[in-house]
């Protein structure tokens, strides 16, 4: 027996023994998996979404998003109102953007009845629908920033708010559920002074813009956290129904105020529809905060030229809505939001499909979260933008 | 095919060529699935296919026509509702105004909507083409023995979760997808909420007041005063 023999069993047999303490790591690894309850009190679910995740130590090998928790039965309830009265209930959807839920309903009913909304009700629509998507995206990146652990532009986020918000209050009467928009118009004109207020406001958002980006972008923590993370391809995004910014990001060019203007004002002003090619939380949180400063843009541009007029077309007091079919769909903050409505010629509607933005857009959450890491989960929901009342209707 | 050709507008002015080229494609692709179809030219599509084309009819969208969005799969029960049309009211004043007997509102004829149907119950869904920005609305009869339809989830991975909610809102199942769970109701809970039989017990416990903001004023059977309110309506 030479020594240099004797190393080499020794060294063989080092070998074996670490495979097969290796095989017996794995073999324990693969066997135990874990269930990680998410919420459905958790600060990344906007609500109460509750996500059942199967890992295998840190990697998510399934995910199972259970609602449900906030269901309102709206549709049942639209049944039961008259039209005048849905968008009470349809204000409370996504209640962020509580302007933008009324405004495809309305459209779907205007189109059933053959009304039009005189050009200075479209007008003040959309500038409303716009500061709606203003409040909406800003909080969603402060709260994206705030999930990823930068504490300061959520705070942010919600002092700027207040700026648009005050100017919703203004016209509405509401900060949250305006209940503004009206079959054939609007409830009201704008009170004096409120588009020089107005200005002043979209001043401050657009630094809001500039002030979030200098917090946020290119800091290395959140490049880390966003960049390649929850990628999510154009054609699965589509399959899944997912709309957007979250579309937007993954390079679908299709925004439907572009696209399908009809009783809006966006094709009088000039703006331009983002795209991001990655598809991944980064790009989905770039995309917000461009639509944000478009948004701005758009506003600023329709304040400017207002024209003057009627706010409301003739319409019965007592609305009847002839028999018929019609679905709108718009494009809401978080997605496209559409109302399939069924007219018999009564007061209420015959049925009301609601679809709604953020139901699709977490539908792709069980293919997107499988095999990322636990910590991704968060900035995947984050990024992924979603209200809970906008899933559970 | 023949009824599908008669189905088209009665050549009103303004023409669609978009959506009538739509139409006879999608009649090219899917040949005797379609049952029926209605087209409102500027404003959309309908198209009624047979139950078991259901299926097919999604893949036509996808594969064939490009429709790589999914936009929704929903039910409507076309009964009308065995508690009066407005629900709230004790009896059906639509009916009552044309002198038919309240108890017979159980017996109501069933009046499809666009694109027609024989079935009480139909499921319909969209998809759009993001290229080309337009969209279809398909149809459906579902076959009252069977309550069922083939499933979407394979052309359309999103249609998973509305199948659910359409399963647990009128009890209606698609072949093929085999998990069903309650979407948004609890796990025991029974019966269908979104069927119109099913009754909205806090309306039926306590008249909603809100009903009184639609009571007729007086004098607005009079045309001209009708009018005149409209107009004080405007400007409230």
């Amino acid at each position: 027996m030479s020594l240099t023999s004797n190393t080499g069993e020794r060294e063989q047999l080092a070998y074996i023994a670490a495979k097969a303490a290796d095989s017996r790591v794995n073999v324990e690894i693969e066997t135990e998996g874990m269930t990680l309850n998410i919420g459905p009190q958790h600060p990344a679910t906007h609500g109460t979404l509750r996500i059942i995740a199967k890992l295998d130590g840190e990697q998510v090998i399934s995910a199972d998003p259970v609602m449900g928790y906030m269901h309102r039965g709206y549709e049942k309830l639209t049944e039961v109102r008259t039209y005048p009265q849905v968008t009470t209930l349809v204000n409370r959807i996504d209640w962020l953007g509580s302007f933008a839920n009324e405004v495809p309903f309305i459209l779907a009913a205007e189109k059933l009845m053959e009304v039009e909304a005189p050009p200075r009700a479209k007008w003040i629509r959309t500038i409303l629908f716009e500061m709606s998507r203003i409040s909406n995206n800003l909080l969603g990146l402060g709260d994206m920033a705030a999930q990823l652990g930068a504490v300061t532009p959520v705070f942010y986020a919600f002092r700027d708010r207040e700026y648009v918000l005050n100017q919703v209050e203004a016209v509405t009467g509401g900060r949250f559920h305006p209940n503004f928009d009206r079959i054939g118009g609007l409830k009201d004109d704008l009170p004096a002074g409120w588009i020089e207020s107005s200005k002043d406001a979209m001043v401050k958002m657009a630094a809001a813009c500039d002030e979030l980006e200098t917090l946020v972008m290119g800091n290395e923590i959140f490049m880390a956290r966003t960049r390649g993370i929850g990628i999510i391809p154009a054609e699965v995004g589509l399959e899944y129904g997912l709309s957007g910014a979250n579309i937007r990001a993954s390079g679908v060019d299709w925004d439907l105020r572009r696209d399908a203007p009809d009783g809006m004002a966006y094709d009088e002003v000039d703006w331009k529809v983002w795209t991001h090619p990655d598809g991944d939380s980064f790009a989905r949180f770039w995309v917000r905060l461009q639509e944000m400063r478009e948004g701005v843009k758009i506003v600023n541009q329709l304040l400017d030229s207002i024209p003057s007029g009627p706010v409301m077309a003739k319409v019965p007091r007592i609305i009847k809505v002839p028999e018929g079919e019609a679905y709108v769909e718009t494009e809401n903050p978080l997605g496209v939001m559409g109302y399939y409505v069924v007219s018999q010629g009564d007061l209420v509607p015959f049925r009301v499909k609601i679809r709604s933005a953020s139901f699709n857009n977490v539908a792709v959450v069980p293919w997107v979260l499988k095999g990322v890491y636990v910590p991704d989960i968060i900035s995947i929901l984050a990024s992924l933008y979603f209200i809970l009342g906008d899933i559970d209707r | 095919m023949a009824d599908t050709a008669t189905e088209e507008p009665d050549a009103p002015p303004p023409s669609d060529d978009l959506r009538e080229a739509l139409l006879a494609d999608f009649v090219g692709h899917l040949g005797d699935g379609i049952a029926d179809s209605h087209l409102k030219p500027g404003d959309d599509l309908w198209i009624r296919v047979n139950p078991d084309a259901w299926g097919a009819a999604a893949e036509t969208l996808r594969h064939k026509m490009g429709c790589q969005f999914f936009d929704f799969v929903s039910a409507i029960d076309w009964m009308p509702s065995p508690y009066g049309r407005e629900m709230d009211a004790e009896v059906d004043t639509i009916l009552a105004a044309a002198n038919v007997e309240v108890e017979a509102a159980e017996a109501a004829p069933i009046v499809q909507g666009y694109a027609g149907g024989e079935t009480r119950f139909q499921v319909f869904g969209r998809a759009i083409n993001v290229v080309d920005k337009w969209g279809i609305t398909i149809k459906a009869d579902v076959p009252e023995d069977t309550l069922s339809v083939p499933t979407w989830i394979n052309t359309y991975p999103g249609a998973a979760w509305h199948e659910r909610e359409v399963h647990e809102m009128f009890g209606v199942s698609f072949d093929g997808n085999v998990d069903m769970r309650k979407l948004y109701l609890p796990t025991d809970f029974e019966g269908y909420p979104m069927r119109k039989d099913f009754p909205l017990l806090a309306r039926r416990v306590k008249p909603w007041p809100g009903i009184v903001d639609v009571e007729g004023m007086p004098g607005d059977d009079d045309e001209e005063e009708a009018a005149e309110s409209a107009t004080e309506g405007a400007s409230e």
